[in-house]
């Protein structure tokens, strides 16, 4: 477990503050959305979607006949029953092919398994179960292509109107001239394979339309006023004409962002038949609708000096969109701004398809293109080093970038704000004793161990907080004081999981004294907080944090100068007494003003909106120590030892959590997870029961080093911390394993490192 | 067909559908909506609750297999314990003191799924705690702090 570092401060800053939310949770439950009881819902039908079953084809007749005649049914609505929508919709971001945009429901052509065609409205959720199977719909098959390199190809295209699948391209085509000088260069592909977000909820929506024309939509989402913006745009309306509100939400880990389809299907069946509707999607749906992440091809090409001095380095990659473009037809920019990490390599260049597949539509999954980024490069150190013959640590030791204080600009244009890369892994390297993990991973071999030992490593650097394409990333925040000297923050973040209720409450209590028990902090209802940019990218702390603050900071000196006139003195005597959450006079304690006196005659509150100049880069390393099983290929994660630096840690009971639930996915794409098709866009891992979610057994206790480099980009010092864990632990995970089975010959196995691809790699170094 | 189950120490009679499952008929039927689905398979184990005391995954069983049984979900385990901390149920305190839920949707079926755990073994190691809860998905906390929740509740209890 980490010390905290932080007690110094004398403040509740800093301090292992438990949740004030989860008495309500623990004792009746939260309220997610399908949980909302509201008289706006009152009769709502349930929406039951009529999914494609197969990948890629012609919808030749739909037959609505049966359904509509069967029990609870109102309505079954097709693409050509939808009424009062756009013709078509756009694409998620402008320079995205218009033609590869996804229709609300499918016209004429399925591309995906799972890709809606109709809904059902009946009275019961079991009704529409039951009714949905009566849809009856003809399809001719069309050929199915899976594999980007396919797609890359072009025999098959899923848009013949645009003439390519490939949706989004950039960097210039590879010169061998780049690594020329090296004396030794390394080509290699990787596979960071498709996975599934899989939070806990799946997707959920209520509609509700009343009699002014305004939809209300009960939403489980991680930002209520980018979904608003969406809804509107989708269902061609007013942005005024929607209001969202997100309950409290089981989970998204990015891809609970905007609005999906599906969400506009719903509201717009609802408008409709002039009746509320309410969907909650099953998790076959969401394995097979909701997006998936990752899914990239990458070609790493490395070279250097015998030494360890690494002189040019190569990312081409070919992502994965799916059938239509989302989010994830743009991850490779991410990718390919972060392709360098945390080395200094003089030379380092680019390049990526985005292309479309009959598979899922991909997007944003925790860490969204950073992952990515750190497996690609941490991999090619390793195999950099195992090519040279060194230790993996010595050759990063050689390339790490040294300490910096001030931002400096990277190879592919990055504007890192502050790190000490060095001091993490020598850290991270102490925590772990790796000279006695190799020693006891040379009697193992020397004794040839069936149980072999790896230890893997990776040094990383990630963007977070990334603003809006039009301005700095920024972040507004309302702090109230009330006459019964309570206080409101509303928020323009969005939890669901991380803690801002009590967050947000502790950073306006440091500021007014208000203790936190009686700080209610509001968010995800659009009517109430019509900005925001809700929680996604690790950037809430950093810039919703900050604002609440600043909001709270202002609000102080507000009350100073309404207790100046209260009190006679001037505003400049007059000091904080957090004790009391009130206002005296410098000198003379016994004289003041409490802040819920100040609210009696007029309302005491502050909106601020904080600006941050930049987006933060937190650092880390982290070292795995895996047990391979060299007969069978089992590979079993024993350690993992963590150094996440975020800068100034508020809470570090949160900021824990948050490293935990990151590193545990990490290992899990390292491990066991992975979205399956055949090669005629079947889906695989279509429950639970197939798709391998990683369980309690899977995972040791995590070892976390703490660290805080503070930034300069806030008043918090704060950095993002929420998408650490995958960024970091993902490739030390997998290094561990191959590096377990290295001594056989074994360069490189793609993750996940299951029992038959070890086996296999064993196998084939052993004949090779 | 008419069901007479006990519910948090209650007893009802309701008619169901001979179809409908136990946690549909707790949710929908009963208005306790703390009982989470979350995957249809029988694998996430969300929708936990005790059925005579047992924990059993109340999104694979019919509520007419419930009939003449007692059911306790989250909402009525504090009224199970022989002492509250905070108004709360030790394993609930637990929880909470080891920041073992992050967006809580696993968390009713983790806490009822740790509460048959430790009435049958009240002294687990890590190891043993993993094994128990495996059929337990949480996609937040990384089990860390569900493992230490646990093994501080049995502390509590013993």
């Amino acid at each position: 477990m980490a010390e905290v570092a932080t007690q110094t401060r004398g403040s509740i800053l800093g301090t292992r503050v438990a949740r004030i939310e989860d008495p309500a949770f623990l004792t009746r439950g939260a309220t997610y959305t399908d949980d909302v009881v509201d008289d706006r819902l009152a009769g709502a039908l349930r929406a039951t979607f009529v999914r494609s079953p197969i990948a890629h084809a012609r919808i030749t007749s739909i037959d609505t006949s049966d359904a509509l005649a069967a029990d609870g049914v109102v309505a079954v609505l097709t693409a050509a029953d939808l009424a009062g929508v756009p013709e078509t919709q756009a694409p998620p971001m402008p320079f995205l092919p218009a033609p590869m945009a996804q229709p609300l429901l499918a016209k004429d052509v399925v591309r995906f398994v799972g890709e809606p065609v109709a809904v059902v409205l009946t009275d019961d959720a079991y009704q529409g179960e039951d009714a949905a199977e009566l849809v009856a719909v003809d399809y001719d098959p069309l050929p199915v292509v899976v594999d980007v390199r396919a797609s890359l190809a072009g025999e098959v295209l899923l848009f013949p109107e645009h003439g390519s699948n490939v949706a989004f391209a950039n960097g210039a085509p590879s010169s061998d001239d780049t690594f020329a000088g090296c004396e030794v260069v390394v080509r290699r592909e990787i596979v960071n394979q498709r996975v599934a977000p899989a939070p806990l909820e799946v997707r959920a929506c209520a509609a509700a339309w009343g009699e002014d024309g305004r939809l209300t939509l009960w939403l489980s989402n991680q930002g209520a006023q980018g979904a608003k913006a969406a809804l509107a745009g989708a269902l061609g309306c007013e942005p005024q004409q929607v209001r969202v509100i997100t309950p409290d939400v089981g989970g998204g880990f990015g891809a609970k962002v905007g609005a999906d389809t599906d969400h506009v299907v719903v509201a717009a069946a609802a408008r409709q038949v002039g009746r509320p509707v309410r969907w909650i999607e099953t998790r076959s749906e969401n394995l097979l609708a909701m997006t998936h992440g990752r899914a990239q091809v990458q070609t790493v090409t490395i070279g250097g000096r015998r030494d360890g001095t690494i002189e040019a380095y190569r990312l081409e990659i070919v992502q994965d969109a799916g059938a239509y473009v989302q989010f994830g037809a743009v991850l490779p920019m991410l990718t390919s701004l972060m392709a360098p990490g945390v080395y200094a390599i003089p030379t380092v260049e680019t390049s990526f398809s985005s292309v479309v597949t009959n598979t899922t539509p991909v997007a944003a999954y925790r860490g969204a293109g950073r992952p990515e980024a750190t497996a690609a490069i941490e991999r090619a150190v390793d195999l950099f080093a195992a090519e040279i013959g060194l230790d993996p640590v010595d050759v990063r030791v050689r390339n790490l970038r040294p300490a910096f204080t001030e931002p400096l600009t990277t190879q592919t244009g990055a504007t890192y704000d502050t790190g000490d890369y060095p001091a993490a892994l020598q850290k991270v390297l102490a925590a772990a004793d790796y000279p006695a993990l190799r020693r006891e991973q040379a009697a193992r071999r020397e004794r040839g161990d069936a149980r072999q030992l790896g230890i893997g490593l990776s040094v990383y650097v990630e963007i977070t907080g990334a603003g809006a394409e039009s301005g700095p990333p920024s972040e507004n925040a309302q702090v109230e004081v009330h006459p019964d000297g309570s206080a409101t923050v509303l928020t323009g973040t969005s939890p669901h999981g991380q803690g801002h209720a009590t967050a947000w409450a502790m950073l306006a209590s440091e500021e007014l004294g208000i203790p936190i028990e009686r700080i209610t902090v509001q968010w995800g209802d659009t009517d109430l907080i019509p900005e925001g940019g809700g929680t996604m990218g690790s950037r809430s702390l950093q810039q919703g944090g900050a604002a609440v603050t600043q909001a709270a900071r202002e609000l102080v000196e507000l009350a100073k100068q309404r207790a100046a006139d209260v009190l006679e003195v001037d505003p400049a005597d007059l000091v904080l007494d957090r004790a009391g959450a009130r206002l005296t006079v410098a000198g003379a304690p016994g004289s003041g003003v409490t802040f819920a006196a100040l609210a009696e005659s007029e309302p005491l509150l502050v909106r601020s909106v904080f600006s941050a100049p930049g987006p933060t880069f937190p650092f880390g390393a982290h070292v795995a120590v895996a047990e391979v099983d060299v007969e069978t290929g089992k590979a079993e994660l024993r350690r993992l030892v963590a150094l996440d630096d975020a800068g100034t840690v508020l809470n570090p009971l949160l900021a824990e959590g948050q490293r935990h639930g990151g590193l545990a996915q990490g290992a899990a794409q390292a491990l066991v997870e992975e979205v399956l098709y055949d090669p005629d866009g079947n889906p695989m891992t279509t429950t639970f029961a197939d798709y391998p979610i990683v369980t309690m057994t899977e995972l040791p206790s995590f070892e976390l080093v703490a660290s805080e480099t503070p930034t300069t980009y806030n008043p918090l010092g704060a950095k993002g911390l929420g998408e650490a864990g995958t960024i970091g632990a993902t490739p030390a995970v997998q290094n561990a394993v191959i590096d377990a089975v290295a001594h056989l010959g074994v360069r490189h196995i793609d993750m996940p490192t299951t029992s038959y691809r070890v086996w296999t790699a064993i196998n084939e170094a052993s004949e090779g | 067909m008419q069901v007479s189950i006990t519910v948090n120490g209650t007893a009802r009679t309701d008619d169901v559908p001979p179809r409908l499952l136990l946690a549909h008929y707790l949710r929908d039927t009963c208005g306790l909506p703390a009982t989470n689905i979350g995957c249809d398979t029988t694998s996430c184990g969300a929708c936990t609750v005790l059925l005579d005391g047992e924990s059993v995954k109340s999104c694979t069983v019919l509520a007419v297999q419930a009939d003449g049984r007692a059911v306790t979900t989250l909402e009525g385990l504090a009224g199970t314990a022989d002492q509250l901390e905070d108004g709360m149920h030790p394993v609930q305190a637990a929880f909470r003191a080891e920041h073992g839920l992050q967006c809580g949707f696993c968390t009713p079926g983790m806490v009822m799924a740790t509460t048959a755990l430790l009435a049958e073994n009240p002294n687990p190691d890590e190891q043993a705690v993993r094994t128990a809860l495996e059929g337990n998905i949480c996609r937040c906390t990384g089990y860390h702090n569900i493992v230490r929740s646990v093994l501080r509740a049995a502390e509590a209890l013993r």
